[in-house]
């Protein structure tokens, strides 16, 4: 059976316009017979409104002068364009030619598998691990906060909230995400640090838990907001279709909605995750400049962010061994978050439900 | 067959010579071969997606912005090959003039709303005569003489298409190309547009395309009935409705199916 | 047939009072999430003020840092932020908005524009330590640019750089396409539809999206301790080459005493900083409402 003709609406993309290789400003070969800018006299057009009368009478070439001014146009925005990609080449190319200096003298085997991190002290021990745990502690504490907290937030603002509430709640909740990460910092310092000691004295000053409390509240915007546009795409006609069946509100909620949504709320867990990976200036306040390999959070731990601050903040002279530590911590961060966010792109699109 | 009515080639505004249309490896446009004379109104009919669209899009350029469309044959302006590889659209547009099914007025003053199409195109002279001098030709002019600077939003709905007729004329096009210009518009407004397409043929060549049998009966003076891409009958008006060659045609007018 | 047998009938224990509960402790819960991070806000920035705001007067905004806590002031700092404020704006506008223009306009749809897209949505979420980084490799070493205010400011134009794309991007596309169209079938040109027709359109949507880009770029340490931005600075900067502070160098500095009278200080400066971003946001929602229109 022959297919009908599709109706097409037509997206603008930028397709075929001006993109036809075009020649000077000859009239058209084999024409019939017309000059440029001359039109042909119509009976029964008066010479005023005849085309070209007032607007500048041109062959269909049009002149060359625009041509040129869109190619260059479109040259200079590809340029921009261009910027985004550099950036991202330079970004790697500036960590892996420095680490290559640093694995040069200490073995990656070492520097991933070694318990101790000592750069600047002798004798000197490069093992990555301490550091590591020190952001994997934080951002699991910080995820064990901010996930249920999110999640139940979006839940509320999706499925119970009037759109009256919704629209000043959701704002407020991004003041959150706009605090800068040293306010928090120094909250985690001089309010949570005292408070969790005042419950467990054996707290040190500088401890894990107190900052892994704040990057947890710092990111619930981010769970909560992302949660939350997952669970408005799904359709109305799922949700009525539970309600229909006697459901009530929390069941549709956490029985239907949230399943559907799951990709997407899954997907906001690990960028939430690898944001609190990447947080710095927070847990260098708070959480301690001592690398340590350990599962206690009350203790004061170093995360890769901090030691990189905090190798800046120093002395140490450029060209060492210490100083190129920064290049390959930095270098397995990068790595780590870049992970992170590709998975979390992969569940988002291959998870996605198909509500068709 | 019947389907090319033979106006001399002098007298074609626009002619399609074996066009053919590829929307990817769709062809829904097929093999079409038409002249639309001067200074009259011809009508493109035909049930619902069958291409008659996508042919009026061919004579401005505007399939152009289709990512996957494909253009085979010719497309001829006064002779001259709209497709040539030399031809810019740019220019293509000015001279052949689009009004679309949904009325789409810029946010801006209606003045500037019709000042637009001649400043891009690198007018100098009297804006305003050129304003007036549409926007009477568009029949709106006493309307809104008085409030040329506020919205063109603020017009209501049914209003919105004739500040938009008046734009396209104001770039002085010969050919008027209209996508189902009324079918978005109350009886009252659509017979406004039909009124003002009449007078439009004075000045310009009109193709209208129409979902509406009735529209293209009382306005146009040719009508080509197109199905499924192709031509299938191109005559008179007149004859066409009352006396159509082909079975098709007349299943089509008959409401037999569509 | 009364409703009762029904609902008795076969296998069903619907347990309506059950669940009601179980309904009410639920959405209980929801609500108590939502304000928990209100909440948090609310103690933090009580315990904020309580603790600093003894300390704001003229003479805090006015003079420069010192070793003596009474005679500390955030003027290096406050002109350090305000000088960085400018600078990245001036450097990351014109290349965000060209760049979103580029992928809404003029991109085909290939498969190096996805690249493209993709790398852009990525760098979104690199941590801002390797954006400091990449800053120190690229614009105080090789550059040679020195640890100045321009290096600092170029680094933070790349870190928001993925944020304006974005926001942007979301503003033109939101142009709806018959402007566009109708533009076109006037005999306009691209860059004539789009600088004429769309671009004035977008434009409220784009500068919300930078001025909330810039107000995080504002609120950043890490990039800028990695660059070189100096604690104790009793200048302001006079030239792009200068050695600076911002506020929350200036904050973070005075954190890491031990002292009592540096925290409160601190924390008088951490309220001028929120200050600033408040002004930001308010203009950025004030822009918003006053511009967008039903199109």
């Amino acid at each position: 059976m022959r297919r009908g003709c599709r109706k097409r609406g037509s997206p603008v993309r930028s397709g075929r316009d001006e993109r036809l290789p075009v020649a000077d400003e000859t009239p058209v070969a084999g024409a019939a017979g017309h000059a440029a800018g001359a039109m042909p006299q119509v009976p029964g057009i008066s010479p005023a409104t005849a085309v070209g009368s007032t607007l500048p009478g041109r062959a269909l070439t049009g002149p060359r002068s625009r041509r040129l001014r869109e190619r260059t146009v479109g040259a200079i925005l590809f340029a921009a364009a261009a910027v985004s990609m550099l950036t991202t080449l330079g970004i790697v190319a500036v960590l892996v030619v420095e680490s290559a200096g640093f694995f040069a003298e200490v073995s990656p085997v070492e520097f991933l598998t070694g318990t101790r991190w000592t750069p600047q002290f002798r004798p000197q021990h490069f093992g990555v691990l301490p550091l590591l745990a020190g952001s994997i502690l934080i951002a699991a504490g910080a995820a064990l906060i901010a996930l249920p907290i999110g999640v139940a937030s979006a839940i509320y603002l999706s499925e119970y909230a009037h759109a009256r509430v919704r629209r000043v709640i959701k704002p407020s909740l991004e003041v959150l995400a706009g605090v800068p990460t040293v306010v928090y910092g120094y909250f985690a310092l001089t309010f949570i640090t005292p408070w969790l000691r005042s419950i467990w004295p054996a707290t040190d000053v500088f401890n894990a838990a107190s900052a892994a409390i704040v990057v947890g509240i710092m990111i619930i915007p981010m769970v909560a907001s992302l949660s939350e546009d997952a669970m408005s795409a799904v359709p109305r006609a799922l949700r009525e279709g539970a309600y229909a069946l006697g459901a009530r509100r929390f069941e549709v909620a956490t029985r239907t909605v949230v399943p559907a949504a799951l990709s997407g709320i899954v997907a906001s867990f690990i960028l939430a995750l690898s944001r609190a990976f990447g947080e710095t200036m927070a847990v260098t306040i708070a959480a301690g400049m001592t690398p340590r390999l350990t599962l206690n959070p009350f203790e004061s731990v170093q995360t890769m962010t901090a030691y990189i601050a905090q190798v800046s903040l120093g002395e140490t002279p450029v060209g060492t061994l210490e100083y190129r530590t920064i290049f390959a911590v930095g270098l397995a961060l990068f790595a780590i978050t870049l992970l992170m966010n590709i998975v979390s792109n992969f569940v988002l699109r291959r998870f996605r439900e198909v509500y068709e | 067959m019947g389907a090319t009515t033979d106006f001399a080639p002098e007298n074609a505004a626009l002619e399609a010579r074996k066009l053919s249309v590829f929307y990817g490896d769709t062809e829904a446009v097929r093999g079409i071969d038409l002249r639309i004379p001067r200074n009259r109104v011809v009508a493109f009919i035909g049930p619902s997606g069958c291409g008659k669209s996508t042919l009026l899009r061919c004579f401005n350029r505007m399939n152009d912005l289709v990512p996957d469309a494909r253009i085979q044959g010719e497309a001829l302006f006064h002779g001259t090959n709209l497709y040539a590889p030399d031809v810019d659209p740019v220019e293509v547009r000015r001279r052949i003039g689009m009004v679309f099914q949904k009325p789409n007025p810029f946010p801006k003053s209606i003045y500037d709303n019709i000042a637009f199409g001649p400043r891009i195109n690198g007018f100098r002279g009297d804006l305003d005569e050129v304003v007036e001098r549409s926007l009477r030709r568009a029949a709106l002019w006493d309307e809104v003489r008085d409030r040329l600077h506020s919205s063109a939003l603020a017009l209501s709905g049914g209003q919105q298409q004739r500040p938009c007729i008046a734009r396209a004329l104001a770039v002085e096009p010969e050919v008027l190309l209209m996508d189902e210009p009324a079918s978005a518009l109350d009886p009252i407004a659509t017979q406004k547009i039909e009124e003002l397409i009449y007078q439009l043929k004075q000045h310009y060549t009109v193709v209208i395309v129409t979902h509406n049998m009735q529209q293209a009966a009382r306005v146009s003076e040719y009508t080509a009935f197109l199905y499924e891409g192709e031509l299938i009958e191109y005559g008179p008006t007149d004859r066409l409705f009352t006396n159509p060659r082909e079975e098709r045609t007349e299943a089509y007018i008959t409401g037999r199916f569509g | 047939m009364s409703a009762d047998v029904h609902a008795r009938s076969g296998h069903f224990r619907p347990r309506p009072r059950l669940r009601r509960t179980i309904g009410f402790v639920f959405a209980a819960l929801c609500l108590a999430a939502t304000l928990v991070g209100l909440v948090v806000l609310a103690l933090l920035l009580v315990d904020v003020w309580g603790d600093g705001a003894h300390r704001l007067s003229l003479g805090f905004l006015t003079r420069f840092p010192s070793r003596l806590p009474e005679r500390a002031g955030i003027r290096s700092a406050l002109a350090g932020t305000l000088w960085t404020l400018g600078l990245t704006a001036a450097a990351s506008f014109p290349v965000g908005v060209a760049t979103a223009i580029w992928l809404e306009e003029y991109a085909a749809d290939n498969r190096f524009t996805r690249l493209v897209r993709t790398n852009i949505a990525n760098l979104a979420g690199v941590p801002s330590v390797v954006y400091g980084i990449l800053g120190l490799a690229l614009f105080v070493r090789a550059l040679r640019l020195g640890n100045s205010i321009i290096a600092a400011a170029l680094t933070l134009a790349l870190m928001i750089l993925p944020v304006i794309i974005i926001a942007a991007q979301e503003a033109i596309r939101a142009v709806p396409n018959s402007i566009r169209l109708g533009a076109y079938a006037l005999g306009a040109t691209r860059w004539q539809t789009i600088r004429q027709q769309v671009l004035p359109i977008a434009f409220p949507g784009i500068l919300t999206g930078t001025i909330l880009a810039l107000s995080r770029a504002i609120g950043e340490a890490a990039p800028l301790i990695i660059v070189g931005a100096l604690a104790f600075v009793p200048f302001t900067p006079t030239k792009l080459t200068d050695a600076f502070t911002v506020l929350p160098i200036q904050i973070f500095n005075w954190i890491s005493r031990p002292q009592p009278a540096f925290h409160e200080l601190a924390a008088a400066a951490i309220l001028v900083l929120l200050a600033v971003l408040l002004g930001m946001n308010a203009i950025a929602i004030f822009l918003r409402n006053r511009y967008s229109r039903k199109l």
